[in-house]
């Protein structure tokens, strides 16, 4: 991972480079959902795990997958893809859940694949472009690029907030 | 700044206990105790939560504690008689204590002037030379005033409080470890000057001297060089030094662990003199010593004069013995002395058989046991009969391992148990305060407060209790003439019991007031529109519509109670517990408030349901019974749910794959029905697709990592690892009247039972 970084402090030049010994990086988990890659603060991140059954919780929005025992711990699972409006996940073995602390709380989000950890400066995480008349994803933070793919960075707080609709 | 308020904490957990005590102890000397030994564990009390007080600048707390321990000093010293009035002076001094420590603890100012009265009664009682109250003091520390006065010139005669300390009490008992001992005595000097910050942090010199005597034979020399003028004297600086020539048989290491907590706050050299190896020197020392203890005496008398006699404290002040602030001196050695050190050698004792642990940590290891608990159930489950027959070695095995686990999950969760003193104990004050706002003669009983139960239900016992102990006193027990009148003792009696029954705690308040007036109440409801007025109730159930939300029969809103939220947030907050309440009464002869409580909140013992894909459980105390109906026991009531009929009762269905949203066949023809009470004890029938059994759950939070869901009260981890959801069965019931709100009120019909709880929480 250093290597990479370093790679790419090379190419953007001595005068960037500066900025870049000043100005802090951050660690990204990236992973897919569908064609598309999305990334976590890697801080965020308490665990990879396998997918597993959940107990569906009665009475909540269709985007909470239910819950699972992680170790004697209750944690509730989100579907990523239907949070982002894309329909129903129809997990297997093959599918993610990745666990995160959120605040005071631990949660779980569905996801097809972990792809990589991605060390980016901080600097280089984008604003959402405000595209006209397209609605925007409301849980994205920031845009990083990868490879020539645009990774979106997901708002973790806005992401269990029952109250932010897609 | 973190270990300080580490120790903060510490202080105001001790603080917590010794206030009970000391609540407990002068209940005690209330009900006519007068043994000295009540009047030593007060003493105690106070003076540990004054010496903790003294650490952290708590002044306000420091001051009225040392008045008031001044005065258990006089009482237990005999110098003040334990009339009935001192004893209830005390007893409210014990209430203004426990006001300023939870002050300090909340950071909250109270008046300057809070408990002055108290204050100044106690001032009274301690001796009329000590009345000078706190009005007194203008911006000095509070601290100062009794000390200030304590500083009247007064001659002490030398010989009499130095003698004794000589030849009675030192010389014995100096020459004895150096004959014992044998070993070679060596003679060291030690130059000793405390600076004031030692005195702050409540040590205190004469404890240090009075150690370093045990050691070997001492002899002290003080310089007073330092002491200034009366007017310029500060009450708590340190004036004093000691050169101490202590022959001893012990190594300067042992010299150096009396100063051990104090070498930051003082000037200290020890140095060895001499070696002395001859046989008889102890003897000699001893007589020089005990020449010397006289000379010693001497410049502390000169102390004694020109600072105005230290030593009132044989009067007033001797509770200071072994306290920071007045040590200016150390008083010859008192008889008050040695008592003071057997009583602190008492109050050490019972601290070795309990340890204080981190509730965190206990609940960790809770968790952990009930993680135990669950890979248990795992284990046993796959157990069958084949491999019973195979390995049956290994099932016996595995056998003793569920018991010894549940003998572990039982241990455990005694270790959360508390005994409800902690909640009681705060009973007799309110009572005592009530009493006196109100003008009624009422005396609180209580029965069984060593009975155990888990912590965290104690905590949430104290509001509902308050609120129905203030509910008894403003509403049960009469005014003195109507008591008169009928014929019952002026004074009213609450009895405050407390027992374990099976798994549970039964907690009753029981009064001999009038009762609940059931016309009254009943009107009242109609009023509210609680009941409809044909309604026809049994008197049983007249008497617990007190528990209705909105619901109050006061005239007048009293301050006390009668705001008409109180009986209905008592029954919340006793449900939230998975406890219930209820109330049985005889009109004219009194009530009986019965509060059952399980045993701890981590376990139950639930049904386990199956509804579709999905398994639920059911607290078993809410469950009555479980049935698979008949064809044509269920009928549809026009415009509401289903009814079912049982024994002639109307009871209302709650299909719950459809309240859940679950895609299940359960339905009327091939469903079971489990019967439940739900709040204010009236039925309801779950349905559900099969019961699975019954087991002891482990219960889990779920709020912990998401909102709360209406209708679940928690969630359990089974056998198989997956997670199971609890049954919050009074939720459930209001998921259905909200899914049928345009309905609820046709549902009335159904049975007036059931009306009686769905207007209510139409209410709610």
């Amino acid at each position: 991972m250093i290597e990479e970084t370093a790679e790419v402090e090379q190419e953007l030049g001595a005068p960037r480079e500066i900025e870049h010994v000043a100005g802090k990086t951050v660690q990204l988990i990236s992973f897919s959902v569908g064609k598309e890659a999305y990334c976590v603060d890697i801080m965020a991140v308490r665990e990879i795990r396998a997918w597993t059954g959940t107990t569906t919780l009665p009475k909540t929005q269709d985007f909470v997958r239910g819950v699972i025992n992680l170790r004697g711990i209750i944690v509730p699972i989100i579907d990523l893809r239907k949070r982002f409006g894309q329909g129903h996940t129809d997990p297997t073995k093959t599918h993610v859940v990745i666990i995160l602390a959120i605040g005071d709380r631990l949660n779980g989000i569905l996801a097809d694949a972990v792809s990589d950890i991605l060390t980016v400066p901080e600097d280089e995480i984008h604003a959402v472009p405000q595209a006209e008349g397209e609605t925007e994803n409301p849980f994205i933070d920031g845009l990083v690029t990868k490879d020539k793919q645009m990774v979106a960075l997901i708002s973790l707080e806005r992401l269990i907030d029952q109250a932010v609709v897609h | 700044m973190d270990d300080l308020e580490q120790f903060k904490q510490t202080y105001f957990q001790e603080c917590e206990e010794l206030l009970g005590d000391l609540e407990s102890q002068l209940m005690a000397l209330e009900d006519g105790e007068r043994d000295v030994d009540v009047l030593h564990a007060a003493f105690r009390a106070i003076h540990s939560i004054k010496g903790g007080a003294g650490a952290f600048g708590f002044d306000q707390l420091v001051s009225f504690a040392h008045t008031f321990e001044t005065v258990l000093d006089l009482m237990r010293e005999e110098k003040v008689e334990l009339t009935e009035d001192n004893v209830l002076t005390s007893v409210r001094a014990g209430d203004i204590l426990a006001d300023l420590v939870n002050a300090a603890q909340s950071g909250d100012q109270l008046p300057a002037d809070h408990g002055a009265d108290v204050l100044q009664a106690l001032t009274v009682i301690a001796g009329g030379d000590a009345a000078a109250p706190a009005a007194e003091d203008g911006g000095e520390e509070d601290d100062g005033d009794l000390e200030d006065l304590d500083f009247t010139p007064v001659r002490i005669d030398l010989e009499d409080g130095a003698e004794p300390s000589a030849a009675g009490g030192d010389a014995g008992s100096e020459s004895a470890p150096l004959d014992l001992d044998g070993g070679a005595p060596a003679v060291y000097r030690i130059a000793f000057r405390p600076r004031t910050e030692m005195l702050q942090r409540a040590n205190e010199p004469l404890l240090l001297i009075r150690e370093l005597k045990e050691l070997g034979t001492l002899t002290a020399t003080v310089d007073v060089s330092d002491l200034p003028a009366l007017p310029a004297l500060q009450h708590d600086a340190a004036y004093f030094s000691w050169t101490f020539e202590l022959v001893t048989t012990h190594d300067l290491m042992a010299i150096e662990d009396v100063f051990e907590f104090v070498t930051d706050d003082c000037d200290l050299s020890i140095e060895m003199v001499e070696e002395t190896s001859m046989p008889e020197a102890p003897d000699e020392t001893a007589e020089v010593a005990a020449a010397d203890d006289a000379g010693t005496a001497e410049p502390q008398g000169a102390a004694a004069d020109g600072q105005a006699g230290p030593d009132k404290a044989d009067g007033a002040a001797a509770a200071d013995g072994g306290e920071a602030a007045k040590a200016d001196a150390p008083k010859p050695s008192e008889a008050k002395a040695a008592k003071k050190d057997k009583a602190k050698s008492q109050s050490a004792a019972p601290a070795v058989s309990a340890i204080r642990v981190d509730l965190d940590k206990v609940d960790r290891l809770v968790n952990m046991v009930g993680e135990l608990v669950i890979t248990q159930a795992m284990i046993s489950q796959q157990s069958d009969q084949v491999l019973a027959d195979r390995y049956p070695d290994l099932v016996r095995g595995l056998e003793q391992l569920f018991q010894h686990t549940r003998g572990l999950q039982d241990s455990v969760m005694a270790i959360r148990a508390q005994p409800v003193k902690s909640v009681f104990s705060r009973m007799p004050r309110l009572v005592r305060e009530l009493s006196m706002q109100i003008g009624k003669k009422i005396r609180l009983e209580m029965s069984g407060e060593s009975t155990e139960i888990d912590k965290t239900v104690i905590e949430q016992l104290n509001d509902p209790l308050t609120h129905m102990i203030r509910n008894a006193c403003d509403h049960g027990i009469e005014d003195p003439d109507k008591r008169v009148a009928a014929g019952k003792q002026a004074e009213g009696t609450i009895l405050l019991s407390a027992e374990q029954r099976g798994g549970r705690i039964v907690i009753q308040i029981i009064d001999d007031g009038q009762g609940v007036n059931r016309e009254r109440v009943f009107a009242k409801a109609v009023e509210k529109g609680l009941v409809a007025a044909d309604a026809n109730l049994t008197d049983e159930e007249i008497d617990n519509l007190i528990f209705s939300p909105g619901f109050s029969t006061a005239e007048t809103v009293s301050n006390i109670s009668g705001r008409g939220v109180g009986m209905d947030v008592v029954r919340q907050n006793i449900q939230k517990l998975g406890g219930r309440v209820s109330v049985r009464s005889e009109p004219g002869k009194g009530s009986n408030i019965i509060l059952t409580l399980p045993l701890t909140l981590a376990v139950l013992d639930g049904m386990i349901v199956r509804v579709g894909g999905e398994s639920y459980v059911i607290p078993l105390t809410n469950v009555i019974e479980s049935l698979s109906p008949q064809d044509g026991d269920i009928s549809l009531v026009a415009g509401g749910g289903d009814v079912i009929s049982i024994r002639g009762e109307y009871i209302e269905l709650i299909y719950l794959n459809q309240v859940f949203s679950i895609e299940s066949n359960g339905t009327q023809s091939n469903g079971l029905v489990v019967l439940v009470e739900v709040e204010g004890g009236g039925k309801v029938g779950l349905v559900v697709d099969e019961i699975l059994g019954q087991q002891q759950v482990v219960i889990k939070s779920l709020e912990e990592n998401f909102d709360p869901i209406p209708g679940i009260g928690g969630a359990t981890i089974l056998g198989d690892g997956n997670v199971a959801l609890i049954l919050d069965v009074t939720g459930v019931r209001s998921l259905q009247v909200q899914a049928s709100a345009a309905s609820a009120a046709s549902a009335a019909s159904a049975a007036a039972k059931t009306e009686t709880i769905e207007i209510e929480e139409c209410v709610a």
